[in-house]
Protein backbone atom coordinates (compact mmCIF):
# COMPACT_ATOMS: atom_id res chain seq x y z
CA UNK A 1 0.00 0.00 0.00
CA UNK A 2 1.52 3.25 -1.14
CA UNK A 3 1.48 6.26 1.13
CA UNK A 4 -1.18 8.82 0.10
CA UNK A 5 -0.11 12.28 -1.10
CA UNK A 6 -2.97 13.86 0.85
CA UNK A 7 -1.76 12.33 4.11
CA UNK A 8 1.71 13.84 3.85
CA UNK A 9 2.84 17.35 4.72
CA UNK A 10 6.15 19.12 4.45
CA UNK A 11 7.84 18.22 7.71
CA UNK A 12 6.27 14.77 7.95
CA UNK A 13 8.94 12.56 9.50
CA UNK A 14 9.61 9.07 8.25
CA UNK A 15 10.18 6.35 10.84
CA UNK A 16 13.91 6.31 11.63
CA UNK A 17 15.89 3.10 11.40
CA UNK A 18 19.21 1.89 12.75
CA UNK A 19 21.27 -0.54 10.72
CA UNK A 20 24.08 -2.68 12.11
CA UNK A 21 26.69 -3.29 9.42
CA UNK A 22 29.15 -6.15 9.84
CA UNK A 23 31.94 -7.53 7.70
CA UNK A 24 29.61 -10.36 6.68
CA UNK A 25 27.11 -7.83 5.34
CA UNK A 26 29.83 -6.29 3.17
CA UNK A 27 30.89 -9.70 1.85
CA UNK A 28 27.27 -10.43 0.93
CA UNK A 29 26.97 -7.05 -0.73
CA UNK A 30 30.18 -7.66 -2.70
CA UNK A 31 28.62 -10.79 -4.14
CA UNK A 32 25.16 -9.37 -4.72
CA UNK A 33 26.37 -6.13 -6.30
CA UNK A 34 29.46 -7.41 -8.11
CA UNK A 35 31.64 -4.74 -6.47
CA UNK A 36 34.62 -6.64 -5.06
CA UNK A 37 36.87 -3.65 -4.42
CA UNK A 38 39.43 -4.81 -1.82
CA UNK A 39 38.66 -1.87 0.46
CA UNK A 40 35.30 -3.47 1.28
CA UNK A 41 36.69 -6.75 2.60
CA UNK A 42 40.47 -6.69 2.93
CA UNK A 43 41.85 -4.87 5.97
CA UNK A 44 45.48 -5.19 4.84
CA UNK A 45 44.87 -3.50 1.52
CA UNK A 46 42.47 -0.92 3.03
CA UNK A 47 45.18 0.21 5.45
CA UNK A 48 47.86 0.13 2.77
CA UNK A 49 45.89 2.70 0.76
CA UNK A 50 45.42 5.01 3.73
CA UNK A 51 41.99 4.00 4.98
CA UNK A 52 41.47 3.37 8.72
CA UNK A 53 40.06 -0.11 8.08
CA UNK A 54 37.62 -1.86 5.77
CA UNK A 55 34.87 0.56 4.75
CA UNK A 56 31.31 -0.13 3.65
CA UNK A 57 30.41 0.30 0.00
CA UNK A 58 28.95 3.74 -0.46
CA UNK A 59 26.21 1.93 -2.35
CA UNK A 60 25.55 -0.28 0.68
CA UNK A 61 25.01 2.82 2.80
CA UNK A 62 22.82 4.29 0.07
CA UNK A 63 20.80 1.07 -0.21
CA UNK A 64 20.33 0.86 3.56
CA UNK A 65 19.24 4.49 3.80
CA UNK A 66 16.82 3.85 0.94
CA UNK A 67 15.02 1.29 3.08
CA UNK A 68 13.76 4.12 5.27
CA UNK A 69 11.99 5.44 2.16
CA UNK A 70 10.78 2.14 0.72
CA UNK A 71 9.50 0.95 4.10
CA UNK A 72 7.63 4.23 4.55
CA UNK A 73 6.10 4.46 1.10
CA UNK A 74 5.44 0.72 0.84
CA UNK A 75 6.35 0.46 -2.85
CA UNK A 76 9.97 0.48 -4.03
CA UNK A 77 8.69 1.20 -7.55
CA UNK A 78 7.34 4.56 -6.34
CA UNK A 79 10.84 6.00 -6.11
CA UNK A 80 11.47 8.03 -9.25
CA UNK A 81 14.74 9.63 -8.21
CA UNK A 82 17.27 8.81 -5.54
CA UNK A 83 20.64 10.46 -5.11
CA UNK A 84 23.31 10.84 -2.44
CA UNK A 85 26.80 12.20 -1.93
CA UNK A 86 29.03 9.93 0.12
CA UNK A 87 30.93 12.37 2.33
CA UNK A 88 32.49 10.12 4.98
CA UNK A 89 33.33 6.43 5.01
CA UNK A 90 31.46 4.00 7.23
CA UNK A 91 34.30 2.07 8.84
CA UNK A 92 33.40 -1.54 9.59
CA UNK A 93 35.65 -3.23 12.18
CA UNK A 94 36.39 -6.94 12.34
CA UNK A 95 34.30 -7.55 15.45
CA UNK A 96 30.86 -8.80 16.40
CA UNK A 97 29.37 -5.36 17.02
CA UNK A 98 29.89 -3.94 13.52
CA UNK A 99 29.13 -0.35 12.59
CA UNK A 100 25.88 1.40 13.50
CA UNK A 101 24.23 3.49 10.78
CA UNK A 102 21.32 5.68 11.91
CA UNK A 103 18.99 6.96 9.20
CA UNK A 104 16.12 9.43 9.47
CA UNK A 105 14.04 11.13 6.83
CA UNK A 106 11.64 14.02 6.43
CA UNK A 107 9.33 15.23 3.68
CA UNK A 108 11.03 18.39 2.41
CA UNK A 109 8.94 19.32 -0.63
CA UNK A 110 5.48 18.47 -2.02
CA UNK A 111 5.51 18.81 -5.80
CA UNK A 112 2.53 19.63 -7.99
CA UNK A 113 2.90 16.38 -9.91
CA UNK A 114 2.01 14.17 -6.95
CA UNK A 115 5.56 13.48 -5.91
CA UNK A 116 7.32 14.44 -2.71
CA UNK A 117 10.99 14.94 -2.00
CA UNK A 118 12.27 13.13 1.04
CA UNK A 119 15.53 14.32 2.58
CA UNK A 120 17.50 11.67 4.43
CA UNK A 121 20.08 12.00 7.18
CA UNK A 122 22.50 9.12 7.69
CA UNK A 123 24.83 9.14 10.68
CA UNK A 124 27.70 6.91 11.70
CA UNK A 125 29.68 7.58 14.87
CA UNK A 126 27.76 10.82 15.42
CA UNK A 127 28.69 12.29 12.03
CA UNK A 128 26.72 12.45 8.81
CA UNK A 129 28.04 10.15 6.11
CA UNK A 130 25.71 11.21 3.28
CA UNK A 131 24.98 14.69 1.98
CA UNK A 132 22.16 15.79 -0.28
CA UNK A 133 20.55 12.41 0.25
CA UNK A 134 17.24 12.95 -1.47
CA UNK A 135 14.54 10.71 -2.88
CA UNK A 136 11.67 11.82 -5.09
CA UNK A 137 8.72 9.54 -4.44
CA UNK A 138 5.41 9.26 -6.30
CA UNK A 139 2.53 8.90 -3.86
CA UNK A 140 -1.02 7.83 -4.67
CA UNK B 1 49.09 9.37 -11.79
CA UNK B 2 46.84 11.79 -13.61
CA UNK B 3 43.93 10.31 -15.47
CA UNK B 4 43.79 10.26 -19.23
CA UNK B 5 41.71 13.31 -20.11
CA UNK B 6 41.19 11.93 -23.61
CA UNK B 7 38.46 9.83 -21.98
CA UNK B 8 36.33 12.92 -21.35
CA UNK B 9 33.14 12.76 -23.41
CA UNK B 10 33.78 9.19 -24.50
CA UNK B 11 30.84 6.83 -24.81
CA UNK B 12 30.79 3.06 -24.53
CA UNK B 13 27.91 1.54 -26.50
CA UNK B 14 25.90 -1.28 -24.97
CA UNK B 15 27.49 -4.72 -25.22
CA UNK B 16 24.78 -7.37 -25.11
CA UNK B 17 21.92 -7.16 -22.67
CA UNK B 18 21.27 -7.75 -18.99
CA UNK B 19 18.30 -9.96 -18.18
CA UNK B 20 16.89 -9.05 -14.77
CA UNK B 21 16.32 -12.26 -12.84
CA UNK B 22 13.99 -12.83 -9.91
CA UNK B 23 16.67 -14.54 -7.87
CA UNK B 24 19.14 -11.72 -8.48
CA UNK B 25 16.58 -9.20 -7.23
CA UNK B 26 15.98 -11.41 -4.17
CA UNK B 27 19.72 -11.84 -3.56
CA UNK B 28 20.37 -8.12 -3.93
CA UNK B 29 17.46 -7.24 -1.62
CA UNK B 30 18.65 -9.75 0.99
CA UNK B 31 22.19 -8.38 0.91
CA UNK B 32 21.10 -5.19 2.67
CA UNK B 33 18.05 -6.52 4.46
CA UNK B 34 15.34 -5.20 2.15
CA UNK B 35 12.20 -7.13 3.03
CA UNK B 36 9.58 -5.34 0.95
CA UNK B 37 7.23 -8.02 -0.42
CA UNK B 38 7.20 -6.37 -3.85
CA UNK B 39 10.92 -7.24 -4.13
CA UNK B 40 10.46 -10.84 -2.95
CA UNK B 41 6.95 -12.12 -3.65
CA UNK B 42 5.79 -12.33 -7.27
CA UNK B 43 2.12 -12.47 -6.32
CA UNK B 44 2.45 -9.37 -4.15
CA UNK B 45 4.21 -7.53 -6.99
CA UNK B 46 1.48 -8.51 -9.47
CA UNK B 47 -1.25 -7.55 -7.04
CA UNK B 48 0.37 -4.11 -6.90
CA UNK B 49 0.20 -3.83 -10.69
CA UNK B 50 3.74 -4.82 -11.65
CA UNK B 51 4.54 -7.55 -14.19
CA UNK B 52 6.97 -9.24 -11.79
CA UNK B 53 9.27 -8.56 -8.80
CA UNK B 54 10.28 -4.90 -8.39
CA UNK B 55 13.99 -4.21 -8.05
CA UNK B 56 15.12 -2.04 -5.11
CA UNK B 57 15.92 1.55 -6.15
CA UNK B 58 19.70 1.02 -6.10
CA UNK B 59 19.57 -2.23 -8.12
CA UNK B 60 20.84 -0.56 -11.32
CA UNK B 61 24.38 -0.76 -9.88
CA UNK B 62 24.13 -4.48 -10.58
CA UNK B 63 23.06 -3.88 -14.17
CA UNK B 64 25.64 -1.18 -14.84
CA UNK B 65 28.50 -2.82 -12.95
CA UNK B 66 30.02 -4.72 -15.86
CA UNK B 67 29.72 -1.69 -18.13
CA UNK B 68 31.25 0.47 -15.40
CA UNK B 69 34.17 -1.94 -15.06
CA UNK B 70 34.85 -1.59 -18.79
CA UNK B 71 35.37 2.13 -18.17
CA UNK B 72 37.19 2.05 -14.82
CA UNK B 73 39.46 -0.91 -15.60
CA UNK B 74 40.51 0.37 -19.02
CA UNK B 75 44.30 0.52 -18.58
CA UNK B 76 44.48 3.62 -20.74
CA UNK B 77 42.35 5.53 -18.23
CA UNK B 78 45.07 5.09 -15.60
CA UNK B 79 42.89 4.46 -12.55
CA UNK B 80 44.18 2.51 -9.53
CA UNK B 81 41.02 0.83 -8.33
CA UNK B 82 42.20 0.45 -4.71
CA UNK B 83 42.39 4.25 -4.50
CA UNK B 84 38.83 4.64 -5.70
CA UNK B 85 35.87 5.52 -3.53
CA UNK B 86 32.34 6.32 -4.56
CA UNK B 87 31.65 10.05 -4.26
CA UNK B 88 28.09 10.44 -5.44
CA UNK B 89 25.36 8.34 -6.99
CA UNK B 90 22.00 9.21 -8.42
CA UNK B 91 19.26 7.23 -10.12
CA UNK B 92 16.62 8.93 -12.27
CA UNK B 93 13.84 6.57 -13.26
CA UNK B 94 11.32 6.64 -16.09
CA UNK B 95 9.88 3.40 -14.72
CA UNK B 96 10.92 0.81 -12.15
CA UNK B 97 13.11 -2.16 -13.08
CA UNK B 98 11.22 -5.43 -12.79
CA UNK B 99 12.21 -9.08 -13.16
CA UNK B 100 12.15 -10.18 -16.79
CA UNK B 101 13.41 -6.85 -18.10
CA UNK B 102 16.00 -7.17 -20.87
CA UNK B 103 18.14 -4.08 -20.51
CA UNK B 104 21.00 -2.44 -22.35
CA UNK B 105 23.52 -0.03 -20.80
CA UNK B 106 25.32 2.76 -22.60
CA UNK B 107 28.07 4.51 -20.67
CA UNK B 108 29.25 8.10 -20.98
CA UNK B 109 32.18 9.69 -19.20
CA UNK B 110 30.83 13.21 -18.78
CA UNK B 111 33.41 14.84 -16.51
CA UNK B 112 37.01 14.43 -15.37
CA UNK B 113 38.43 16.95 -12.97
CA UNK B 114 41.07 17.29 -10.28
CA UNK B 115 40.07 18.70 -6.90
CA UNK B 116 42.00 18.81 -3.63
CA UNK B 117 44.47 16.26 -4.92
CA UNK B 118 41.79 13.82 -6.02
CA UNK B 119 40.85 12.82 -9.55
CA UNK B 120 37.10 12.91 -9.94
CA UNK B 121 35.15 11.18 -12.71
CA UNK B 122 31.48 11.44 -13.56
CA UNK B 123 30.07 8.45 -15.39
CA UNK B 124 26.51 8.21 -16.67
CA UNK B 125 24.90 4.87 -17.39
CA UNK B 126 21.76 5.05 -19.49
CA UNK B 127 19.63 1.95 -19.17
CA UNK B 128 17.05 1.19 -21.87
CA UNK B 129 14.68 -1.72 -22.43
CA UNK B 130 14.16 -3.94 -25.47
CA UNK B 131 11.90 -1.39 -27.14
CA UNK B 132 14.64 1.23 -26.74
CA UNK B 133 12.62 3.09 -24.12
CA UNK B 134 14.48 4.76 -21.28
CA UNK B 135 14.24 2.99 -17.92
CA UNK B 136 16.77 4.66 -15.64
CA UNK B 137 19.88 6.78 -15.77
CA UNK B 138 22.48 6.03 -13.12
CA UNK B 139 25.01 8.80 -12.60
CA UNK B 140 28.06 8.00 -10.53
CA UNK B 141 30.88 10.19 -9.32
CA UNK B 142 34.06 8.23 -8.70
CA UNK B 143 36.85 9.70 -6.58
CA UNK B 144 40.43 8.54 -6.97
CA UNK B 145 42.00 9.61 -3.69
CA UNK B 146 45.20 11.57 -3.76
CA UNK B 147 46.14 10.67 -7.33
CA UNK B 148 45.76 14.04 -9.01
CA UNK B 149 48.94 15.73 -10.16
CA UNK B 150 47.31 19.15 -9.93
CA UNK B 151 44.38 20.80 -8.21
Amino acid sequence: MTMAFADVEVGTELPSQDFVITRLDLIKYCGASGDFNFIHWNERISKSVGLPDVIAHGMFTMASAGRVVTDWVGDPGAIVEYGVRMTRPVVVPDDDAGALLCVSGVVAVKNDDGTVRVDLTARFGGETVLARAQAVVRLR
Amino acid sequence: MALNSDFLGRTWPAVGTYVVGREKIREFAASFGETNPLCLDVEAARAAGYPDLVAPPTFPVVITGVAMDRVLFDPELGLNYAMVVHGEQRFAYTRPVTAGDVLAVEMRLTNIRAMAGNDILTVEAEVTDESGAHVVTATGVIVSRGTATEG
